[in-house]
């Protein structure tokens, strides 16, 4: 792999760029691999790049049925965060937050991790309440998580509108200052780039058609639109699409997938320093890079996978973009899209063993799975490699729909992710 | 914005007077208390979420306030039909231009 | 004269009819009905802003919504700025202030433009090859850098002044776009007798009509035909034209998002004008007549102030009399460009050369272009450019090599070809096909009830345009109707109006043609996000193979334009560079909106109090007298505490808790949900809904009840009064009425239909009073009539009717304080005077008001719990030491099978308890999480956390609720909580902290 610095990038500068070497190669399949994950975005590649570096399994295919990162990785408002309430999740999202800490140099790609802060707005004293709590256990699990009084919130993020007589005031906010944003393209190529130079083989345009089980019930391989691959060991890492993988191995999920929706207005000069997060009127908010304003919506009340999603929906989050920034009135929407986002009951994810041998899932992310992404790929990969979940994501398997023990954040705080 | 049909109230309304409720046909089991785990766990989590023909139940909360059921294609989002709760489960068949009509409707 | 390149005679607006605007500080003359660019072209300007990356000059390039380049701050004075407007589509006002954008300190000298000299280390995609090192330097240096550098405008900062409006409307045939083809299928519908809505984003009807001023129908000129037909259509009573209307979103079921401009152009909007409406369409039939954008040529230095698209020369020339300049060069590969050089030639401007890239052009074109002595090379192409703010030359070649050749001109038109605007057919969910034969993708089979015609439809011909027009019209008129009627009848026929076109689009040229052409300079594809061809060869190079990788690769097509004028040109390098046909490298999706929308249109009323319903109780107005501050609770203002006099709000809540035990107090419970059920089987129902036992409740008397969902979770808690052996009055949690009617209905509707209940929502029918503390039935008794109300007749936990201040009432003998208490439920009409008359006697007798905060503390000092702040979702009646409010008999309920699974029977829950601070002194905080080791080290064991926390005043000291893994084994231990500063000590308690012997509630 050739290595990415100013440096190379000069010399290219003086020879017209000619020199670049393609980011992944595009291999035919194979007839055989130790693993197959199925599904080429962040988290997919990211655990074919953990197994490869970390756990020396170089016989890896990543089957995308359309272009990489073009799910639910490509249509996120890419927040990075971790500050949740549970021990379990907190485990599970720093060890992601760790990750993008370093994730540029260790991928030798600049995913623009930007640790400008996550501010989550109090609107109630609901609110107040259960932020309270999620600060007081953050500390005590070393995430960083802290209170803001309404003046505080203003001077980190200054178009924040705290006039008392706002429909819903704003009673303060609690701040992740490791929180931020990613670019999200970049940790799908940087990941792949990666992967493919430890002899990944990245296939796109490859979708899934079977999940083929032998006798003893165990995988051998899937079907694809390229024929038949084999494995012993497959890995699901589709989102919105877990659920119809899944029930080519017969086996049915506890999902429900809705769109989810987002749009960016027109890129303006700097205006908006922090990620702006607030459960209560449901809107998100950051600005890129590029100057786009980034706002994430709630979802569609019903299910779905058609990506697009309802005009009432994006109106009601921009009613409480403009409550809460009323300066942005003017600004423009210039895009919007919309990505299938999978569901569990408890709103946390799945990172399981299934019940059939040689088969593991990876979904249920629902509107936050970016954030994840390395944490992700890295204990999935480990319970792909081992057969046995790393301790991080041993409580997030599938029996707890069973026992109950489930891992509930949004039950816990009425936040959603 | 959806279209829905309410059964009830006869008429196309739009989504906003509506509240989805889920899978349809998820028969609450009896006596539910004596089931096992695993027969509770596929009653109350295991959903099919299909990629296609759903059948699902929507609520004319701001009007009739009645639950009834749809066919819906979650790929389109086109509702195929909607039934009072209660009636069988409508079965849906493909048509020539790839299209759904209802069995026994077809043209 | 409105600006030098005004040419007398031409144009079709009234020389003395002028405006006055400014541009940068620079006072200029437009005429009315100008577009900011035509007035800046009158005036001689070309150079309007700088682009994105490279800050290179760039000018005005199209006469429409598809402009990339002459993007500009516009204000009308206030706080009125708005940044990124197109200079094209914005209509100049007298005092209309204009800015340009991205550069400093002037648009002329940019420091900016060092970028462009260093343009060579910034390829597409640079950003993620470096800034990786020092790893600190991303966030403190490279990355503050980079954003201060991108951008284009300055956002406002100051809140709209600006108001919006918004209108649902249904109709037969929603028809997008008014130029000929939307025109005559608007006319046909009509006269077939459907409600019809025609809009278009121009100012005035007629689209290509605009430019294209050798059309002439029914022996009118064509544009004057249109503004006829549109006037004649609006004349009709089931017709609405919507000028300066854009159709942006094409949503599911043929809703079609508008947004129409009401005062965009208007110098001083009256003040019922809002800016801008939002229409949210619903049409029986939708017929999408958006016609086509023109694409530039892709050549080296294509991108210099002064070149044009030909349309929007001929545009400039034709309606607005401006000449984009005096010397103008023509390269193209298209047929149309030549009717716009003719058209310039004959203003009199001089056309020094038309470079057509084609090898061959027809013996027609060659002729009338000879007719006006100007040179066509065919065969040719432009190779390069020359002048830095304006264009001052062009040099071209044959394109199989030979001599190059060198012309002075100050503006150089050109056009590829023509791309069909299937923007809102692709978002209707419709899938384009590519069609060979003329290089275009065109709109596939309709996914919804719509149909697109004319040149959207890759319609180019004019009597087939107006053919298919008319039928589509007459079709969806006819479609709409059967929809309604159930029935179609004939419509008159109308005859195809008499059309004299010259103008021909054939010819077109997808990307740079060949790579020869891009040696020399930067060739730009895509012109606001400075993406040229060699960066979409470097992200094939680096093995991006979707289309939708090489857009997100280079950002070609997603700036503010949304590559209109360059999606095509992108695709076509690409798939040359491939080797793949262009259909299979794909074209990204089209996704709305068609056009940026104003946030403020999409919100339009959901500001301030329309932003979400504000819900009051009957009695607001009185709490607002007595000086209450206010919580919200969900959509409720609830009076939260009423602080006298210099007061804060702990020595309110001190006062009000005091005086409601010592004497009594006042509290509007109005906001609890309340479902009357009633019906033969309500009692069988309840049972089934909540885990307690309802059959024997004897009418008159009361029960506390708990609901969970099916999982065994609580979900609701709340009184429940029988009033008869058929009726029981429920009550739920403020926050929790229409879920919990929601979930009632559920189980009811579809599992339990069977049974002859009757559900209805009394929320709002009902005002309600609590009077509780130990003269809480003096304070009643005068008023009651028709009720027993000594502690005898009715005790705790019973209901009563009667009338209270000579209303009837519900009474119930009730408490959430541990104190004696009364709930007066009195129909809301009535509930203020009531409270009035409750209040004059209570105050009279020393009790006071109390808000939220002093019913959660005296509730606290009882141990009842809140739904929602001591439970959360996953707490069940056991851990919530509610185990005795589960019928232990029952077979059925909600729940019951949930409450038995593994992890909900196994040791190690969390218990509610309450907590007792050691120093006797401190209110612990709520949310504070309890250890058992404060000395272990981080991440800790936290085996519980501080629920609900207050002060006392009657135990005199701090209270605390909490759940603690297995809180009940713990009494009488000493735990932690580990607060930032210090740890603080706690005893584990029972969770009645006052009374514990439960006497006053009998009082």
């Amino acid at each position: 792999m050739r290595n990415y610095s100013i440096f190379a990038l000069a010399r290219e500068a003086l020879r017209g760029h000619r020199g670049w070497e393609q980011q992944w190669r595009s291999p035919e399949p194979k007839s055989r691999y130790d693993v197959i994950i199925i599904g080429g975005g962040g988290h997919g590649l990211g655990t074919a790049y953990y197994l490869a570096k970390e756990h020396g399994v170089r016989n890896i295919a990543v089957l995308e049925k359309g272009w990489l990162g073009g799910g639910n990785t490509g249509r996120n408002t890419t927040i990075i965060r971790s500050n949740y309430l549970y021990d379990e999740s907190a485990a599970l999202y720093d060890h992601a937050v760790k990750l993008w800490e370093g994730l540029a140099q260790e991928l030798n790609y600049n995913v623009m991790y930007s640790p400008r802060g996550v501010m989550m707005l109090a609107h109630n004293v609901h609110d107040v309440q259960v932020f309270q709590r999620h600060i007081h256990a953050n500390r005590l699990n070393g995430v960083d998580n802290e209170w803001l009084t309404p003046e505080e919130a203003k001077a980190y993020c200054p178009p924040l509108n705290i006039a008392r007589n706002a429909r819903y005031p704003v009673m303060g906010a609690a701040l992740q200052r490791r929180g931020g944003t990613a670019r999200h393209d970049a940790v799908a190529w940087g990941y792949a780039r990666a992967a493919s130079a430890l002899g990944v083989d990245i296939i796109e345009n490859c979708a899934v058609t079977g999940i083929r089980r032998g006798s003893n019930g165990a995988v051998e391989g899937v079907d694809t639109g390229r024929g038949f691959i084999a494995a012993n060991k497959v890995g699901v890492v589709a989102a919105g699409h877990s659920s119809v993988l899944m029930e080519m191995a017969g086996v049915r999920m506890p999902l429900e997938s809705y769109p989810l929706q987002a749009l960016v207005s027109e890129p303006v000069k700097p205006v908006f320093p922090c990620v702006v997060m607030s459960n209560t009127v449901h809107a998100y908010i950051s600005q890129s890079d590029k100057g786009e304003l980034v706002i994430g919506a709630g979802t569609d009340q019903y299910t779905s996978y058609s990506q697009t999603g309802g005009l009432p929906v994006l109106t009601h989050t921009l009613d409480a973009i403009c409550e809460m920034f009323p300066a942005f009135s003017r600004m423009r929407m210039l895009r919007s899209w919309g990505g299938i986002v999978d569901v569990t009951p408890d709103r946390s994810p799945i990172l399981s063993k299934t019940p059939v041998a040689g088969l593991y899932v990876n979904c249920g992310w629902g509107t936050g799975g970016f954030k994840a992404t390395p944490g992700s790929a890295h204990v999935f990969a480990h319970t792909i490699a081992q057969d046995a979940p790393h301790p991080i994501n041993a409580p997030f398997n599938l029996e707890r729909f069973r026992t109950g023990r489930l891992i509930d954040e949004a039950a816990a705080a009425a936040v959603a992710h | 914005m959806l279209l829905i049909a309410c059964p009830y109230c006869g008429e196309e309304r739009p989504e906003l007077e509506f509240r989805h409720a889920g899978e349809a046909h998820v028969a609450r089991p009896d006596p539910i208390a004596e089931i096992d785990d695993a027969a509770f766990e596929a009653f109350f989590f295991l959903r099919d979420n299909p990629k296609g023909l759903i059948w699902e139940r929507w609520r004319h909360v701001h009007g009739c306030g009645r639950f009834f059921n749809a066919v819906r294609d979650t790929v389109s989002d086109r509702f195929i039909t909607t039934y009072k709760a209660g009636e069988v489960r409508r079965e849906v068949v493909r048509d020539d231009e790839g299209g759904y009509q209802l069995k026994g409707e077809e043209r | 004269m409105s600006g030098a390149m005004r040419i007398a005679g031409k144009g079709r607006l009234v020389p003395a009819r002028r405006v006055g605007f400014t541009f940068d500080g620079q006072a200029m003359q437009a005429l009315c009905g100008d577009t900011l660019a035509s007035a800046l072209l009158a005036n001689g300007v070309h150079l309007t802003g700088r682009s994105f990356k490279y800050h290179r000059p760039r000018g005005i390039l199209s006469a429409g919504p598809e402009e990339p380049n002459a993007l500009l701050d516009v204000s009308r004075g206030g706080n009125t700025h708005t940044p990124n407007v197109r200079a094209p589509v914005q209509e100049v006002f007298d005092g209309l202030v204009a800015r340009s954008q991205n550069r400093w300190p002037s648009l002329t000298f940019d420091l900016g433009a060092i970028n462009n000299f260093l343009s060579p280390l910034f390829p597409a995609g640079f950003y993620y090859k470096t800034f990786m090192w020092p790893k600190a330097a991303w966030t403190r240096f490279y990355e503050p850098v980079i954003r201060a550098a991108a951008g284009l405008g300055v956002a406002p900062k100051e809140p709209d002044p600006d108001r919006y409006a918004n209108r649902y409307i249904h109709c037969d045939v929603l028809v997008i776009g008014a130029g000929l083809a939307g025109l005559l299928a608007a006319q046909a519908a009509a006269e077939a007798g459907a409600d019809v809505i025609l809009c278009d984003e121009q100012p005035a009807v007629g689209g290509a009509l605009w430019h294209e001023i050798d059309t002439r129908i029914d022996g009118e000129e064509g544009f004057e035909w249109a503004q006829a037909t549109a006037q004649a259509l609006s004349g009709r009573d089931n017709v609405r034209v919507l000028t300066r209307t854009t159709a942006f979103s094409y949503q599911a079921q043929n809703m079609v998002a508008l947004v129409e401009r009401v005062s965009e152009h208007v110098a001083a909007p009256a003040r019922d004008q809002p800016r801008e409406r939002l229409w949210q369409v619903r049409a029986k039939q939708v017929i999408v007549a958006t016609g086509a954008i023109e694409r530039p040529m892709v050549f080296s230095g294509n991108d210099r102030p002064g070149v044009l698209l030909a349309s929007a020369a001929r545009t400039y020339l034709n309606h607005f009399g401006v000449a984009v300049g005096a010397n103008v060069g023509v390269y193209t590969a298209n047929d149309s460009a030549y009717a716009a050089a003719f058209d310039l030639a004959d203003a009199g401007i001089n056309i020094l050369a038309i470079i057509d890239f084609r090898d061959e052009v027809n013996e027609g074109l060659r002729e009338l272009a000879a007719q006006r002595g100007i040179d066509v090379l065919c065969g040719h192409c432009v190779t390069g450019t020359a002048g830095s703010l304006r264009i001052s030359g062009m040099r071209a070649r044959p394109r199989s090599g030979g001599p190059e050749r060198k012309w002075k001109i100050d503006a150089l038109i050109t056009s590829s070809g023509w791309t069909p605007s299937v923007h809102l057919y692709s978002q209707s969910r419709g899938k384009v096909v590519w069609d060979a034969a003329t290089q275009r993708f065109l709109p596939g089979p309709p996914v919804q009830d719509m149909v697109t015609i004319g040149a959207c439809n890759g319609t180019d011909e004019a009597a087939a345009l107006a053919d298919e027009a008319m039928a589509a019209g007459k079709a969806a008129a006819r479609l709409a109707r059967a929809a309604h009627d159930g029935a179609s009848s004939d419509t008159p026929s109308q005859s195809r109006p008499d059309l004299t076109v010259q103008t021909s689009r054939a010819g077109a040229l997808l990307g740079a043609g060949s790579r020869e052409v891009l040696k020399g300079g930067k060739a730009f594809v895509d012109f606001q996000n400075d993406v040229t061809a060699k960066d979409i060869e470097l992200a094939v190079r680096e093995g991006m193979r979707s289309i939708e990788h090489i857009k997100r690769f280079t950002t070609t097509g997603m700036a503010t334009d949304q590559g209109k004028t360059s999606n095509l040109h992108g695709l076509a390098i690409a798939a040359e560079m491939l080797d793949r046909p262009i259909p299979e490298v794909g074209l990204t999706t089209f996704r709305h909106p068609y056009t940026p929308v104003s946030f403020g249109a999409l919100v339009n009323h959901g500001r301030g109090p329309l932003f979400d319903p504000t819900r009051r109780t009957a009695m607001h107005l009185a709490h607002e007298q007595q000086g209450a501050e206010f919580e919200d609770v969900g959509q409720w203002k609830r009076p939260w505490y009423y602080p006298q006099a210099g007061e804060d709000m702990a020595a309110a809540v001190n006062r009000e808790c005091r005086t409601v035990r010592e004497v009594a107090g006042l509290f509007d419970a109005s906001t609890l949900g309340k479902i009357e059920v009633v019906g033969p089987d309500a009692a069988k129902f309840l049972d089934l809904v909540y885990t307690n036992g309802w059959d024997k409740l004897s009418p008159g008397r009361c029960k506390y009840g708990i609901m969970l969902r099916e999982d065994g979770f609580i979900f609701d808690d709340g009184v429940v009064g029988r009033i008869a052996n058929d009726r029981f009055h429920v009550t739920t949690t403020t926050g929790g009425a229409p879920r919990v009617l929601h979930h009632m209905e559920d189980y009811l509707q579809t599992e339990y239909p069977d049974l002859r209940v009757w559900l209805t929502s009394t929320t709002d029918q009902w005002a309600v009073i609590a009077v509780q503390g130990p003269k809480a039935r003096d304070i009643i008794a005068p008023f009651v009539e028709g009720i027993d109300i000594s502690a005898e007749a009715m005790p705790h936990m019973s209901v009563r009717e009667g009338q209270v201040c000579g209303v009837a009432a519900r009474l119930f003998r009730v408490s959430f304080t541990g104190e004696t208490g009364f709930e007066v439920n009195v129909p809301a009409d009535y509930g203020k005077s009531v409270w009035d008359m409750l209040w004059t006697r209570a105050r009279a007798l020393g009790a006071c008001c109390y808000g939220t905060e002093t019913m959660h503390v005296l509730r606290a000092e009882k141990g009842y719990i809140i739904v929602g702040q001591d439970t959360d979702g996953t707490v069940t009646p056991g851990d919530a030491g509610l185990g005795w409010a589960v019928a232990k008999k029952k077979t059925d309920f909600v729940g019951i099978r949930g409450l038995k699974r593994p992890d909900l029977v196994a040791d190690g829950r969390k218990q509610l308890v309450g907590l007792h601070s050691r120093d006797g002194r401190t209110v612990l905080e709520e949310g504070a999480q309890i250890v058992a080791d404060p000395h272990q080290s981080v991440p800790m064991t936290m085996i519980g956390h501080v629920t609900s926390a207050y002060w006392s005043e009657n135990c005199g000291g701090p209270i605390a609720l909490a759940l603690v893994e297995n809180g009940r084994q713990r009494i009488g231990e000493t735990l932690y909580v580990p607060m930032a500063e210090e740890v603080l000590a706690v005893e584990v308690t029972e969770t009645v902290f006052f009374d514990r012997a439960g006497e006053r509630i009998n009082g």
